[in-house]
């Protein structure tokens, strides 16, 4: 129901379900806040959002106060609110002094600012005119939460925005506020760190500067920052980034808004990964000579390489993708391979076995579609470490709705409670055939849907663990009408990527291809074939998650950016282009494709990646027929289409049982071997994030290492 | 109030005895099924009574117990100031000095809780017998100045009376609680002055 309001002397009508905040934002009035937060529940304990209702004793914090509470005037007519009349000023004026009490006066050492609430809202309701307060300020001991929150708690203003988050959206309740009243303080339980993959956001909610950057304390002031709209590539779920730099170095990421992938979210790999963008670069080419790299000229890397493709057959090379390449540069290696004949692709490092129709290899419920469902099926996965965002909307659907949620893997703590169903992956047959108690929830529920992991479909037997979830999927009634879910339609089959070129390099189909007679390879036929003598020539965009040191006497050309196993056993290096340093097109598991803008330039003599395939192909005599990367994007949609579409994820078309039946292959379980996620340590799992020092100091912290090892 | 941290020496654990247990699962059983944290105060409250004070291994233990997270029981055992986080003595001291018993002469209840106990509240005399706070109002203001002593008070206070209650329990006797003048309760000091007689 919606009630008449006048609003700043504007007549609008507000639905009863809004607070009074959020009708007088919908009215266009602006209006200050400092524990008020859209994603989190409503404290209502700072007191900065007060507004004036005509007639009533007091100012009323209109954060808390709910339409449906507010009552007509006497007469009939509809309630006055004011929202910037003098009465409203002096009540938030009063306010910001009693906030000010106790914060101190260190702005000029404070990483927060210039990006500060408390200090933007001073401009506007501070009282500069006079301070009647002489007595000391508070002072607080700094907390420990951990190796990446940075505490100044003197500056806490007790919103409890951070409190919240941790409890309601990270779902991990390490933080809390002890003693009462001045005595108030904000921490951790006895020094303990903040265990979570999403505790970077707590800087970004905090008002104050109480809560920075541990990584980026005192590194530069907002306004000397060049701000870069980009998409993260540590995991496959394509959250929205910017990256802001200050000359050639990457300082910070924060998350940009986008509600259908990250909501303001992001998680701390993809935040924090940055300071791995300035360390282990390569940043010229390399040449091995007497079993030692030497720095070497382009040209010169060039006429090696191309030397060595003139005496090698196309059936004796191969090339792989890594995980954290563009588009582009997929594009333009499969032309270049397609054109040398080579038909040993792949792009699955995992191994995992995953192709054919676009859908099943998707997210297809989309990101947002998950609050829909009422019932969910985890296979071998673990979208904790996996997509901490996406897990974080699993926690959302399963905090606000009725969504049933029972792991078939090895236990883990996802911040929701799970109905564990064991590791073994014989119980997928028993899900299969529906003799599973949970195959029943699955069946009884409106919307139900799976999440297949990487690590479920990169075991030996994952083609048969593919087709007994897609057999899942079909019998119970997961693949759903055609169209969105906010539509009616509803597609609940899932797979989660970890990588973020994954999906790109399934569109644009870098699998093993097929050519004379020949059957090509994938990566552990690649690796098979170069200790056994069979491949010569492996050329590697990026790929360092794979069996890299492994390839016998093999000819290994390394394009990439930074220094991890893949270039260490590298032939020849070719330097390339991180993520932040080019244009580039990601398509997330939803399939939804991106776009990311250079923020910085590569180091060094490093190029960008489509440029570097572009002009090793003129070397090697095979010209791409592209010389900019608006040519090179559109034979990108030339071969996928749906390139064009950008920003959106692809609408489920319908059930198609041709589809459905022809996934994946029957074969026998491995009972012995035990469903896990793909991921052993969630920090380190790229060149990139391997590269920062962060990263490795949050896996030291968190004791991910240790645990992967015990497990071992 | 000062801030409330835990005690720098913990014990190395915390179990309720039998009967406590029973108590905590009784306040538990008052409240609906998952939503046994309610119960959070009540079981704190019953441990202190066993331990005397508040200890680290008891906020686990009562965390555990109520499926909460340790930051969230820390969190009220910080918050109310009736729990003690240091340990305390055989028998708990707490002076009121809020209005009425400070006009009342609460003062020299104060001195004789410094001369008998401790120079400093909140610690443990010598003999390991008492401690000794400050508290605000305890609701007997009729009677006051007066003082709970673990869960008896003592009322119609000064200093000698004080004294000579501390010295009794260090005796190892158990002084008679309630007015300690000849006041049968909260009746006029001078004798009542209505219903004098029978009907």
């Amino acid at each position: 129901m919606a009630r008449k309001l006048i609003i700043d002397g504007k007549e609008v009508e507000a639905e009863d379900n809004l607070t009074l905040l959020q009708a007088c934002e919908q009215a266009g009035a602006e209006v200050p806040r400092f524990c008020y937060h859209e994603r989190l529940s409503v404290a209502g304990n700072c007191r900065m959002c007060l507004v004036e209702w005509v007639g009533a004793p007091k100012p009323q914090a209109s954060c808390s106060l709910q339409v449906k509470d507010i009552f007509p005037n006497k007469d009939g007519t509809p309630a006055k609110i004011n929202t910037n009349s003098p009465y409203v000023k002096k009540a938030r004026q009063g306010v910001m002094e009693l906030l000010l009490i106790n914060h101190p006066l260190d702005c000029p050492i404070c990483d927060q600012g210039g990006e500060c609430d408390l200090q933007d809202q001073a401009m506007a309701y501070g009282r500069a005119a006079f301070h009647r307060f002489a007595e000391n300020k508070r002072g607080v001991e700094d907390k420990y939460m951990g190796p990446l929150v940075k505490t100044a708690m003197t500056r806490c203003i007790h919103c409890t925005r951070c409190i919240r988050f941790a409890t309601e959206v990270a779902g991990v309740p390490d933080l809390g506020a002890t003693g009462r009243g001045e005595d108030m303080e904000v921490t951790t339980y006895l020094e303990k760190a903040f265990a979570s993959e999403l505790s970077g956001n707590v800087v970004d909610l905090c008002p104050v500067g109480a809560l920075t950057s541990k990584p980026y304390a005192f590194n530069a002031r907002p306004w000397e920052l060049r701000k870069t709209e980009s998409i993260d590539v540590m995991d496959a779920q394509g959250c929205n980034i910017r990256v802001d730099a200050r000359g050639r170095e990457v300082l910070r990421v924060l998350p940009r808004l986008n509600e259908e992938v990250n909501e303001e979210w992001i998680s701390d790999k993809a935040r924090h990964a940055c300071d791995g963008l300035s360390r282990q670069r390569l940043d010229r080419p390399y040449i091995r000579r007497n079993g030692k790299l030497a720095p070497a000229s382009w040209a010169e890397a060039f006429a090696a390489v191309a030397a060595r493709v003139a005496q090698t057959s196309a059936e004796r090379m191969a090339a792989i993708v890594g995980d954290l390449a563009a588009a582009e540069e997929i594009k333009a290696l499969k032309d270049l391979m397609t054109a040398l004949g080579v038909v040993n692709l792949d792009c699955r490092q995992d191994g995992a076995k995953l192709g054919g129709p676009r859908p099943t290899y998707l997210f297809n419920t989309t990101i947002a579609g998950v609050e829909a469902a009422d019932a969910l099926l985890l296979i071998g996965t673990n979208p904790r470490w996996e997509a901490p965002v996406l897990n974080a909307r699993i926690r959302k659907a399963w905090l606000h709705g009725h969504l049933k949620i029972a792991n078939a893997g090895a236990p883990v703590d996802l911040t929701y409670p799970v109905q564990q169903l064991g590791a073994d992956a014989t119980l997928l047959e028993a899900l299969a055939d529906g003799s599973h108690a949970f195959a029943t929830v699955l069946m009884s529920a409106r919307r139900p849907m799976l999440i297949l992991g990487v690590g479920a479909v990169s075991r030996p037997d994952g083609a048969a663990v593919l087709k007994l979830a897609a057999k899942i999927a079909a019998d119970t009634g997961m693949i759903g009408p055609a169209g969105s879910p906010s539509e009616g339609g509803w597609n609940g089959f899932n797979v989660l990527h970890t990588a973020a070129s994954r999906v790109a390099a399934l569109d644009l189909g870098f699998l093993p291809g097929k050519a004379k007679g020949q059957t090509g390879r994938d990566v552990a036929g690649i690796v098979d074939g170069a200790q056994k003598g069979e491949i010569d020539f492996i050329y590697s965009l990026g790929a360092d998650e794979f069996a890299a040191d492994k390839l016998g006497r093999a000819f290994v050309v390394y394009q990439g950016s930074h220094g991890d196993v893949g270039a260490h056993n590298a032939d020849v290096i070719l330097p390339g282009a991180a993520y932040t340093e080019k244009d580039g097109l990601y398509v997330n598991f939803e399939g939804r494709v991106q776009e990311a803008e250079r923020a910085t330039f590569p180091p060094g003599e490093a190029k960008e990646d489509w440029a570097i395939l572009r002009a090793l192909s003129d070397v090697l005599g095979k010209r791409l027929p592209y010389d900019n990367r608006e040519a090179l994007c559109a034979a990108v949609v030339a071969q996928a289409p749906h390139f064009t579409v950008r920003d959106k994820a692809p609408v489920h078309g319908g059930a198609d049982p041709a589809v459905w039946n022809a996934v994946g292959s029957k074969g026998p379980l491995d009972a012995t071997l035990p469903l896990a996620s793909a991921i052993t340590d969630y920090y380190l799992t790229n060149p990139i994030a391997r590269a920062s020092r962060t990263m490795a100091e949050c896996s030291r912290a968190f004791g991910h290492g240790a645990s992967a090892m015990a497990a071992e | 109030m000062s801030l409330r941290r835990l005690h720098h020496q913990q014990p190395a654990s915390f179990a309720f005895s039998a009967a406590n247990k029973a108590r905590v699962e009784k306040e538990i059983a008052k409240y609906p099924a998952g939503r046994q944290a309610s119960a959070v105060i009540a079981a704190l409250w019953i441990g202190q009574e066993q331990e005397g004070w508040v200890t680290k291994p008891m906020i686990e233990a009562v965390a555990k117990m109520l499926a909460m997270p340790f930051i969230r029981v820390l969190e009220v055992a910080t918050f109310y100031t009736m729990f003690n986080l240091e340990p305390v003595g055989k028998h708990l001291v707490q002076v009121c000095t809020t209005t009425p018993c400070w006009l009342r002469g609460s003062d020299e209840v104060v001195k004789a809780c410094k001369k008998h106990i401790h120079e400093k509240p909140h610690t443990v005399s010598m003999d390991g017998k008492f401690t000794w706070m400050e508290v605000e109002c305890l609701g007997a203001c009729v009677n006051a100045p007066m003082i709970l002593i673990d869960s008896d008070t003592y009322e119609d206070l000064d200093g000698p009376a004080t004294e000579k209650i501390l010295q009794s329990l260090r005796d190892g006797k158990t002084p008679k609680p309630g007015p300690q003048t000849g006041r049968r309760s909260s009746e006029p000091e001078d004798g009542p002055t209505t219903l004098k007689e029978k009907v």
